[in-house]
């Protein structure tokens, strides 16, 4: 296949840690700043209650206020990252932040698919890795991973692991490649199938 | 011998290339002013048109004002929204219930109520509690921006098929037990991520006997489970319900639409790749006390406490969600004072959502201090409960009767909490700051929520029913 968008092979990044279990869309993005009609300029709002108190002032205790956040690539979090809402304005924010990835121990389904349509990393490790890893870039910020999504390998401080994503997904990120585009290519089946009737005649 | 949503999935297949997610059709696309403005400029950006206008159906529910239709939206940036939404569906050719239009309402109240959400389809929506549709037997799912796009432009989507979880709740709920109690009890047993990865078929005698209504509420939560979709095989209630909506077929078509739905239950011996099993007769009214829709308790059950949880991590989450809902650990919530009541949103802004809860302030008074808000979910289910003199009952009682929307489910239009304050809510989402910055939400039914409002504290509405 070949791509229109920037093709994801190899980048390497600070990390940062975000040790929370079931972080939840509301949190990468509050509802309030859904009201734009663009996908662009997200980013100053991500984690925004987390990230500022009600005058705006920054709580510098949230890692995304500390020195080491400054130009981290990867957000390494804890089980069922991107749950509830379906907001594509949470990969939105998280990318325009400037993360490319985001690991974690699982993710919710909507945000891995969001995630994906948008050049946003989701990297699922397995517990025995995660675990260590989201230890060390908690008391590390700033620690360097590598990302590998060719080999589907990343490199963390003290070793490297394994992770897959979807190979068509992979395959698309990989070449560039525009997944509407990959459908429209699909015309005639679905002309052929909408000819086929109602599909509540098929089941 | 297939479940039913394999049949559905099975009968949807568009192409299934070699290595890579099946092409699915999908028969309804539901959209609305929040998620869709992005893919439209794609489709202009592309010179794309939307491929099936008549399988797409729009209104605005989330952004705008709960106040009379008559007055301008104030804010700005919603009003640029909702204009937005309107031009793109004029532009497009796309039907739209915008503001003031009589079948305007919540997108999921106002499919059922049209006849557009149909047994055995596919639908889909920027919006992950889609799968409310799910209660008519229809594979009803949310999606991202990017895949409202493709689906309006191709009427298909790339998908994996999902894994299957059947829930079976046998017997039948007690008196005072409702489907918002049972979708909180399963989500508090199989956890916010228990479904994920699967779509899950609720049966069993106990789900049977739920009304339609009952049935969207309980579909309506799966997400909170981490399910995509829930659905419920269509039966004779289905049809009853259906029979004669403006979109329904009617004459010889609707006879031959239901001899088919029929056929889409699951068959007997069916494989499921996971089951749970759920005694009805074991439920109580159940209300969230935490910052998950899994964090839920019998109403006069103790809030955990911290040091029975084994898990590190699972401890410092209670620990954490305990010190910003700032309840006490080890008491029931029972008496704990409310400032605010809120009655709507998808998961219960529908007549019968409305009856339980005017059940309850019916000759009563909302207790001094606690503003409650009851938000029809549609124009049509504004025009009913009033039509019943249900608005009365709510005005009387010193409640606000308002436009139907999202409203203080989603905290964008205005209508939220303060910092610090605390709701009783039949919405669906306990997050931190869901209903306002720094607002803590406790889910629970319309009559919990009632009884919340003329008590004042959370309070068991058995007690006052």
């Amino acid at each position: 296949m070949s791509g229109t968008r920037e093709p994801i092979t190899r980048f390497e990044g600070p990390a940062v840690a975000l040790p929370r279990d079931n972080v939840d869309t509301d949190q990468v993005i509050p509802a309030r700043f859904l009201k734009t009609t663009s996908r662009t300029g997200l980013g100053a709002h991500l984690f925004a209650d987390w990230r500022f108190d009600a005058s705006g002032g920054r709580r510098p205790e949230f890692i995304l206020n500390s020195p080491a956040a400054a130009g981290a690539k990867i957000l390494v979090a804890g089980w069922n990252f991107g749950c509830g809402s379906s907001r594509e304005h949470a990969p939105w924010a998280l990318a325009d932040f400037g993360f490319r990835a985001v690991v974690a121990a699982s993710f919710a389904d909507i945000f891995k698919q969001n995630a994906l349509k948008n050049g946003l990393l989701p990297i699922e490790l397995p517990a025995a890795i995660h675990a260590p890893l989201l230890r060390h870039v908690e008391s590390v910020p700033g620690a360097l991973i590598s990302v590998d999504l060719v080999a589907e390998t990343i490199v963390l401080p003290g070793g490297a692991a394994r992770f897959s994503i979807d190979p068509f997904a992979r395959e698309c990120l990989i070449a560039g490649v525009d997944e509407i585009g990959y459908v429209l290519r699909h015309a005639d089946a679905i002309a052929a199938f909408e000819a086929g009737g109602e599909t509540d005649r098929r089941a | 011998m297939r479940t039913i949503i394999d049949k559905i999935w099975d009968a949807h297949v568009v192409a299934s290339p070699p290595g890579a997610p099946s092409l699915i059709y999908i028969d309804l696309h539901l959209v609305h002013e929040v998620t869709s403005p992005q893919a439209f400029d794609g489709l202009r950006a592309r010179g794309l048109g939307v491929r099936r206008p008549h399988r797409t159906f729009a209104t605005v529910d989330h952004s705008i004002p709960t106040t009379p239709v008559g007055l301008p939206i104030a804010d700005e940036v919603a009003a640029r929204q909702v204009a937005r939404l309107e031009a793109n569906c004029e532009e497009f050719g796309i039907r739209c219930a915008g503001r003031g239009h009589p079948s305007q309402g919540i997108v999921h109240v106002i499919g059922p109520e049209q006849g557009l959400t149909r047994p055995g389809s596919t639908i889909v929506c920027g919006d992950s509690h889609t799968a409310t549709h799910g209660a008519f037997g229809a594979l009803a799912f949310g999606i991202g921006t990017s895949e409202v796009e493709m689906v309006l432009a191709t009427q298909c989507l790339l998908q994996r098929r999902p894994k299957t979880l059947r829930v079976d709740v046998e017997g039948r709920l007690p008196p005072g037990v409702c489907a918002k109690d049972l979708v909180l009890a399963i989500i508090a047993r199989i956890g916010v991520d228990g479904g994920t990865g699967h779509v899950i078929e609720y049966a069993g005698d106990a789900v049977r006997a739920l009304s339609m209504e009952q049935r969207m509420t309980l579909c309506n939560m799966s997400i909170e489970a981490g399910a995509r979709a829930g659905l419920v095989a269509p039966d004779d209630v289905t049809f009853r319900y259906l029979a004669g909506r403006p979109a329904s077929p009617s004459g010889a078509q609707w006879d031959d639409a239901v001899e088919n739905w029929r056929q889409l239950a699951t068959d007997q011996g069916a494989a499921f790749d996971r089951r749970v099993s759920i005694e009805a007769g074991d439920l109580s009214p159940m209300i969230t006390f935490g910052t998950n829709p899994g964090m839920g308790i019998p109403i006069d059950a103790p809030v955990p406490q911290p040091a029975s949880i084994g898990d590190a991590v699972a401890r410092g989450a209670l620990t954490r969600a305990l010190e910003y809902m700032q309840v006490d650990a080890g008491r029931p919530l029972l008496g704990h004072p409310v400032n605010v009541v809120f009655v709507g949103s998808c998961t219960n802004g529908r007549l019968s959502d409305l009856r339980d809860a005017a059940d309850i302030l019916r000759g009563r008074r909302v207790a001094g201090g606690v503003r409650m808000l009851v938000v029809p979910g549609s124009q049509e289910v504004k025009r009913a409960a009033e039509a019943e003199g249900l608005h009365t009952v709510f005005l009387d009682a010193g409640a606000e009767w308002r436009e139907p929307g999202c409203s203080m489910c989603i905290a964008m239009n205005g209508d939220q909490l303060r910092p610090g304050e605390y709701a009783v809510s039949t919405s669906n989402r306990n997050f931190e700051g869901r209903q306002g910055p720094g607002g803590r939400t406790f889910l629970a039914s319309p009559a919990t929520a009632a009884a919340a409002a003329v008590t004042g504290v959370v309070s068991d509405p058995r007690r006052l029913s």
